[in-house]
């Protein structure tokens, strides 16, 4: 019994320094929202309103009316499915051979890809995608992007091919599958939560990215990012809209983010270009 | 025909591999290697952007302006004070944090969820709520501090304060992925020692102090080295919070090296920006992965 409150103390002290540590991220979400819900005059208050005087949509609406947000979107969404679906066509087989041939030196890319800079390539494919008639074009957006999605994948496609027991496809391959056929129809159905895991990853970090298309991409290209961006230089001071549209656009991928959070560590220790 | 086939077949599965390593090493090759080399060829010509006559062999003349260069000079120690203060808090806060998600309680996988969501928000969307958080009169910060009896602070919008406040919202945004990183750590650990050191009737600190945080190293180092990485090159939350201001206060060589290219289009300087970026990111993570070898516990 004398264990008891000594026991309880350590329940409460531990309680409190939870709290401490999620404070700043419960806190930040929750006026984001506030701000994104409650009236302009609400939010232009001093001090702040907490509770709001009433709640309403009208910043939403003002997304979708004072710009063209399902246009950015569809932007954001044809760059990330595409490079996405292009860098797993490209890094599944890679990471399948690398892991089978045991040829690591690739993934000395990988490295690079990690400490280089983004603003490091944007210069070259910039002028490049000029002399080329190509800037502002998805295709120059989704090739750019590739540079997130494909070390990536490759990287945590590798995790996965090396769990596949050989054995499985040396019997395929006895049993009169050719090689490449047997990476097709035993080690990618084996692999298939890994692919899933793996485009979830690149198409969070694709989504999230700024800085390619701000330089690449001419207005009607714009991404989310860009554009919320955009709006917040020319409406400064239209906190409800900006708060909404900044709520629209990472919402999906915090969905995203909470399926593959088992794999993220992987994810970013290879990919999650930031600048 | 069949014979041609299985001969095509056979061919095929013997260069297998290879065959499937080479479409992306190739596409990596020109989306990695060929803007690096580029740069290199630029950054030695005088290049600059829609001029029509051929680029003009200027030699080393770009990196001798750069390195006189005074807001080029003052972007340095900037930039490391923002990697120092990007690093440190978040390997702190972020290895406490991992020792309180190794715990278990109710209602755990929950709360982790919900601490790792600022490393895969959307950067910019982080930014702009910050943004309107530091705001001097109206931001809820400074109404927050009155309430514990705190002065308004500047914030963003002070040179001084500049920093410290770009490496707060940094810190909050990547605490999560180093504790991920160590929590991985704490997981594979083996138990004998904590087990040893607890039946020689070790304190739940001692445990920590001299078990738990030397196992725990090469975890801990290997966050610093991809957080130092990242801080270094830190670019979206400065830019779209302060664009490198105010005046120059928060121009670290990353916001220096956009600046140059994008904004004033010195794209033959820029690119020996880029070159002279690439090597001190290089060192650093050399310098780093030396100093974890040395300490790693193998």
């Amino acid at each position: 019994m004398a264990v008891k409150p000594r026991k309880l103390f350590d329940g409460v002290v531990f309680g409190i320094f939870l709290l401490l540590l999620l404070l700043p991220t419960l806190f930040f979400f929750f006026w984001m929202i506030s701000l994104s819900l409650k009236p302009d005059a609400d939010n232009l208050a001093f001090p702040p309103v907490f509770i709001p005087s009433e709640l309403t949509a009208k910043s939403y609406r003002a997304v979708f009316e004072s710009s063209p947000f399902a246009r950015y979107a569809l932007n954001s969404l044809i760059v990330a499915v595409g490079a996405t679906s292009l860098a797993l066509l490209l890094g599944v087989p890679a990471a399948y051979g690398i892991a089978r041939s045991g040829r690591y030196g690739a993934a000395l890319f990988i490295l690079v890809a990690r400490m280089t800079p983004a603003l490091s390539y944007l210069i070259p494919w910039f002028l490049l995608f000029q002399r080329l008639g190509l800037s502002n074009t998805y295709f120059a957006l989704i090739l750019t992007h590739l540079i997130i999605g494909l070390p990536l994948i490759i990287w945590v496609m590798l995790g996965f091919f090396e769990d596949v027991h050989r054995e499985l496809e040396d019997a395929a391959v006895i049993d009169g599958c050719s090689r490449f056929g047997s990476f097709l129809r035993v080690a990618v159905p084996l692999v298939r939560p890994g692919i899933v895991v793996a485009g979830i990853l690149a198409f969070i970090f694709s989504w999230n990215n700024f800085i390619f298309a701000v330089v690449l991409a001419g207005p009607r290209l714009q991404t989310l990012p860009v554009a919320i961006f955009n709006v917040l230089t020319f409406e400064q001071i239209n906190w409800g809209p900006l708060a909404a549209a900044a709520l629209l656009v990472t919402t999906p991928v915090l969905i995203l983010a909470v399926t593959v959070q088992r794999h993220i560590v992987a994810g970013l220790a290879a990919g999650g270009l930031k600048g | 025909m069949r014979d041609v086939r299985r001969r095509i077949e056979l061919y095929l599965d013997h260069h297998l591999f290879t065959l499937m390593i080479l479409p992306a090493a190739l596409t990596l090759l020109l989306i990695i290697a060929f803007p690096l080399l580029y740069s290199v060829w630029m950054s030695v010509h005088e290049f600059s952007m829609g001029a029509t006559t051929t680029p003009r062999f200027l030699g080393a003349a770009n990196y001798v302006k750069l390195l006189s260069d005074k807001r080029f000079l003052e972007a340095i120690p900037r930039t490391l004070y923002f990697t120092v203060l990007g690093v440190m808090a978040p390997v702190v806060i972020g290895t406490v944090a991992a020792l309180g998600f190794s715990r278990i309680y109710p209602g755990r996988g929950l709360l982790r969820t919900i601490f790792t969501l600022p490393m895969m928000a959307t950067p910019v969307s982080i930014a702009l709520i910050w943004q309107m958080m530091f705001h001097p009169q109206l931001g809820v910060l400074n109404y927050l501090l009155s309430r514990v009896g705190i002065p308004p602070l500047k914030w963003v919008f002070a040179s001084n304060s500049v920093i410290p406040t770009l490496a707060m919202v940094e810190t909050w945004q990547w605490t999560p992925f180093v504790m991920l990183i160590v929590l991985g750590g704490l997981a594979s650990l083996p138990e004998e020692p904590v087990e040893a050191a607890r039946i020689d009737g070790a304190s739940y600190w001692q445990l920590i102090r001299f078990v738990t945080l030397p196992l725990l190293w090469p975890y801990i180092m290997v966050a610093i080295v991809l957080r130092s990485i990242d801080a270094l090159k830190s670019f979206d939350i400065i830019y779209v919070i302060t664009q490198g201001g105010p005046g120059t206060a928060s121009e670290t060589i990353n916001i220096f090296l956009y600046l140059q290219a994008f904004a004033f289009y010195n794209i033959g300087f820029a690119s020996s920006v880029v070159i002279v970026f690439f090597l001190l990111i290089m060192l650093m993570s050399v310098v780093l992965l030396l100093v974890r070898r040395r300490t790693s516990w193998q």
